[in-house]
């Protein structure tokens, strides 16, 4: 609901809130420019009165003196018919120059007011600030509900790049923007009236003796005043013998005899007013220049935003799945439900689907988390989900326990989880749902089953006794989709631990280079590689499979290639195809982002521990420790002659800083061990890191990972804490596979 | 066009300091003021066009032209004279660069007799100018254009 609100206007007011906030970003530098080319205005200098008499020198009619906000003092004069401005200097009075304000200026501030369309472009500006309003606080809400709450607020963001800037700008720029909504709703109001500004209450109208006009230098009232108070001194009209002086300051408008120098009247600013000039200084910065750079800066987010949002917006929209011939969720007799993370669970889906509604059935497909009070025609639901992580729910599903909590639904229900065996949660997800809903005494149209690698086979199987059910028959005959790939092309490898059965290749790619008979665009624009970071995955399609593997990467898209560390497994038919590339050989690859598993924004230590190829992201995060945080390294190999990976780039790591700690283990070696034992042996330093509170970051096979968590659970517990309750704080991170 | 009634009602006031001992009722004439602005390139003008007798106080406004009762103290010198009382037309703002004509019913007794027609001008946010442009109300003036000093480019009437 909260997305819907912010995403609705976002879209809608991008662009007229893009302009409010860019032409309000170049009129927020002016103050500043303002206030240092106007030499300062010191209390006890000059009164009102001597600067008046210099500029009474110079113009015979003057209209008006006026000081403004920043500082700069400027006369108005009317020289026979033509009307002109000087800016005169605070200290003499003296002319130092015309006034005359830019004319961009003025245009930049008209577009900034009203669009240049008159009062349909205010009513326009003050919808876009009032738009602005709601998408900051929605914004903030959405942030702070992500983040965990309001006090989790400065937490790490994680997510994809789009995501991230988007989140990160909103942090910096809220406050700022926040002000300038809130008061730019004001003025706008103010100028429709709808609030007041002071402007409209009678001004006192006394009238003077209408004696001959006296210097204005010796009148008394004005040279009682000092120039540091002035706002406003607006002469008497010539043409008017009873007209007076109109002198403004902070504190009100007098009136004084133009004849005697009396003062005739005093009006004091009216509330209203004083408000009034509050907020125009709170949303223009002027006479507060600090400000209104602040502001400015604030601004330049909102471009940010309107690029990143219609981005986040884009992709998920697109990430909605497409299925031919959804039926409505109140017509269908067929509920599909898809609990997914990346989209392979929604291929399946798709398949399903096709091959219900070519048996008859009217079909509605959608998301767990789109799980509605009612389906009136339907008489079964089948759910498909993968699961995320160590069992928690994926993206499409997070809400739906919740969902099914307040529900009142009953229908027969199939259950199908999809995952990958080796893990130890293999479709835990699944295994909760199913379990929900018959807690709820919902029936189970056939029993619970699960899909192990996206394998085809067990699917059609699932369709057979899905068909059996169903009392038809169903033939689920799914095609995985191919990935977007690109070619990626090697251009070095160094390989190890040959000698010690254990052959692993440090592996670089590239983008294919410029090639002489391209096209001139492409060789002076050549493709860049996706944005990654070190720890991200990239998947790697051996030739003749669709089914990806997934690889850490220990490189970031800024360096221009792709590293990552590949153990040749035995009879792997990608780390085998991999570890004989030749170079200059090609593989097809594509960035699958890994946000989990990064440093966090910290100062406190970092621990980082691996065993063989496990060290690809861990020497990535190492080698972009360019703020030089404490960090100790943890690997295990099996003989510092053969599989010392990485051993050089270690080396120059620690001698700049960026490694405080090596601890490489071996096992091959005499009195060597495994990078647990190590850990046990380090118990009390480790326990003084994590004190600290230390980030500890684990990668590597599943063997290894438990054997750290069992050493660490070890150091942890004697402090009350566990390996589950960092893990659940962000304090500890698992790559594993 | 104004009405007989409507004119002898605008003319009646205008023209009681100088026509009392003559005449019961007033000769009147249609006066048409045009006022054109220079292209100064900001928000509309608020315009005062009114007439002074010879000492200088308001004989009648003929217009106010800006919609905010807020911004028509800016019409400076009119409104001290006035008071904020319009006793004449209201319209809408001019914008730059155009042209404003309004017609009004002025006494016979009025022409050649020390009166003027004058104009006075405000931008929002920019300058007031009380005495923009200033004519005689007088039958050689008639038909010739006068210049302003501030937003107004330029002021003619005719009758």
């Amino acid at each position: 609901m909260l997305r819907q609100i912010h995403s609705l206007p976002g879209l809608v007011a991008a662009l007229l809130v893009a302009v409010l906030a860019l032409t309000g970003a170049v009129l927020s530098v002016q103050p500043a420019l303002e206030r240092f080319a106007a030499s300062s205005v010191v209390t006890g200098t000059i009164s009102v009165a001597a600067l008046a008499e210099a500029a009474q020198a110079q113009h015979a009619e003057i209209d008006k003196i006026t000081k403004t906000a920043s500082g700069s003092v400027v006369v108005s004069y009317f020289d026979g018919d033509k009307a002109g401005a000087d800016l005169a200097d605070p200290a003499t009075g003296r002319v130092i120059g015309p006034h005359s304000p830019s004319a961009t200026i003025r245009f930049i501030t008209n577009l900034h007011r009203s669009l240049l369309l008159g009062t349909a472009g205010r009513i326009a500006a003050g919808l876009g600030a009032l738009a602005m309003v709601v998408l900051t606080i929605t914004g903030a809400m959405m942030l702070a509900a992500r983040l965990g709450g309001w006090t989790a607020l400065l937490q790490p963001i994680r997510g994809n790049a789009r995501q991230r800037w988007h989140a990160q700008a909103g942090r910096l720029a809220i406050v700022g923007l926040l002000l300038t909504a809130l008061t730019g709703c004001f003025l706008s109001l103010t100028s429709f009236e709808l609030i007041p500004d002071g402007l409209a209450e009678p001004v006192a109208t006394a009238s003077g003796g209408g004696g001959a006009r006296a210097s204005v230098g010796s009148l008394a009232a004005l040279q009682a005043v000092d120039l540091a108070d002035l706002r406003e001194l607006a002469f008497p009209y010539a043409a008017d013998p009873t007209d007076t002086y109109r002198l403004t300051t902070a504190a009100g408008v007098t009136q004084i005899d133009a004849a005697t120098g009396e003062a005739l009247s005093f009006q004091p600013h009216s509330t209203a007013r004083q408000l009034y000039e509050t907020i125009y200084m709170l949303h223009t910065g002027q006479g507060l220049w600090p400000l209104g750079l602040l502001l400015g800066l604030s601004a330049l987010a909102v471009p940010v935003f309107a690029i990143t949002g219609a981005m986040i917006w884009w992709q998920r929209r697109r990430s909605l799945p497409r299925i031919a011939d959804n039926r409505p969720a109140s017509a269908a007799d067929t509920i599909i439900l898809v609990g997914s993370e990346g989209n392979s669970t929604w291929g399946f889906a798709r398949t399903l689907h096709a091959a219900l509604t070519q048996a008859g059935h009217k079909v509605h497909a959608a998301p767990m988390n789109a799980l509605a009070r009612a389906y009136p025609k339907a008489a079964r639901m089948l759910i498909l989900t993968a699961t995320y992580g160590d069992g928690t729910a994926p993206a499409s599903a997070s809400g739906f326990l919740a969902r099914l909590d307040r529900s009142a639904l009953k229908l027969p229900v199939a259950v199908l989880g999809f995952g990958d065996r080796s893990f130890p949660q293999f479709c835990r997800f699944a295994e909760d749902v199913a379990a929900a809903l018959a807690m709820r005494g919902w029936p189970a149209l056939i029993e619970i089953d699960r899909i192990d690698r996206q394998s085809s086979q067990s699917f059609a199987l699932w369709g057979d006794r899905l068909g059996t059910a169903l009392g038809h028959g169903l033939t689920l005959a799914h095609v995985a989709e191919r990935p977007k790939t690109m070619a990626l092309e090697l251009v070095k490898r160094v390989d190890y631990g040959a000698e010690v059965q254990a052959p692993t290749a440090i592996l670089t790619f590239r983008l294919p280079g410029a090639a002489a008979g391209r096209a001139l665009w492409k060789r002076l624009f050549p493709a860049s590689l996706p944005p990654f970071e070190a720890g991200d995955l990239v998947g790697i399609l051996p030739p003749g499979s669709t089914v990806p593997r997934y690889y850490s990467l220990a490189s970031s898209a800024r360096e221009g290639i792709l590293e990552i560390c590949v153990r040749k497994q035995p009879g792997g038919l990608c780390s085998g195809f991999l570890n004989d590339l030749p170079l200059g050989g090609r593989i097809d690859g594509f960035i699958k982002a890994n946000p989990a598993f990064r440093p966090n924004a910290s100062a406190a230590p970092l621990i980082l521990i691996g065993a063989g190829a496990g060290i690809a992201p861990l020497m990535g995060f190492l080698r972009a420790n360019r703020s030089h945080r404490e960090a100790h390294l943890y690997w295990g190999g099996r003989s510092p002659a053969s599989d010392f990976l990485y051993r050089d780039d270690l080396a120059s790591c620690i001698a700049d800083g960026r490694l405080s700690a090596l601890n490489a283990v071996f096992s091959r070696v005499a009195e060597g061990g495994y990078v647990q034992d190590r850990l046990a042996k380090d118990a009390q330093q480790l326990a003084a890191l994590l004190r600290r509170g230390a980030q500890i970051m684990v990668c590597g096979g599943r063997d290894m990972a438990g054997g750290v968590s069992q050493a660490l659970d070890a150091i942890l517990a004697p402090m009350g804490l566990s390996t589950a309750t960092l893990k659940a704080s962000g304090l500890y991170l698992e790559d594993v596979y | 066009m104004i009405s007989f009634a409507r004119a002898l009602a605008l003319a009646l006031p205008l023209g009681l300091a100088g026509i009392l001992a003559h005449s019961a009722v007033a000769e009147a004439r249609p006066v048409r003021i045009t006022t054109t602005l220079k292209p100064y390139g900001g928000d509309g003008a608020y315009l005062a066009i009114y007439i002074t007798d010879p000492q200088g106080k308001l004989a009648k406004t003929v217009r106010i032209a800006g919609g905010k009762a807020k911004y028509h103290k800016h019409l400076s010198a009119w409104n001290r004279l006035s008071g904020g009382k319009i006793d004449g037309t209201t319209g809408a703002s001019v914008g730059s660069g155009q042209s404003l004509t309004v017609s009004v019913e002025i006494a016979d007794a009025l022409i050649d007799a020390g009166y003027q027609i004058r104009v006075d001008s405000a931008v929002e946010n920019e300058n007031d100018v009380p005495g923009d442009a200033v004519t005689p109300l007088a039958t050689a003036g008639a038909g010739k254009a006068v210049a302003g000093r501030g937003y107004v480019k330029s002021l003619t009437f005719d009758m």
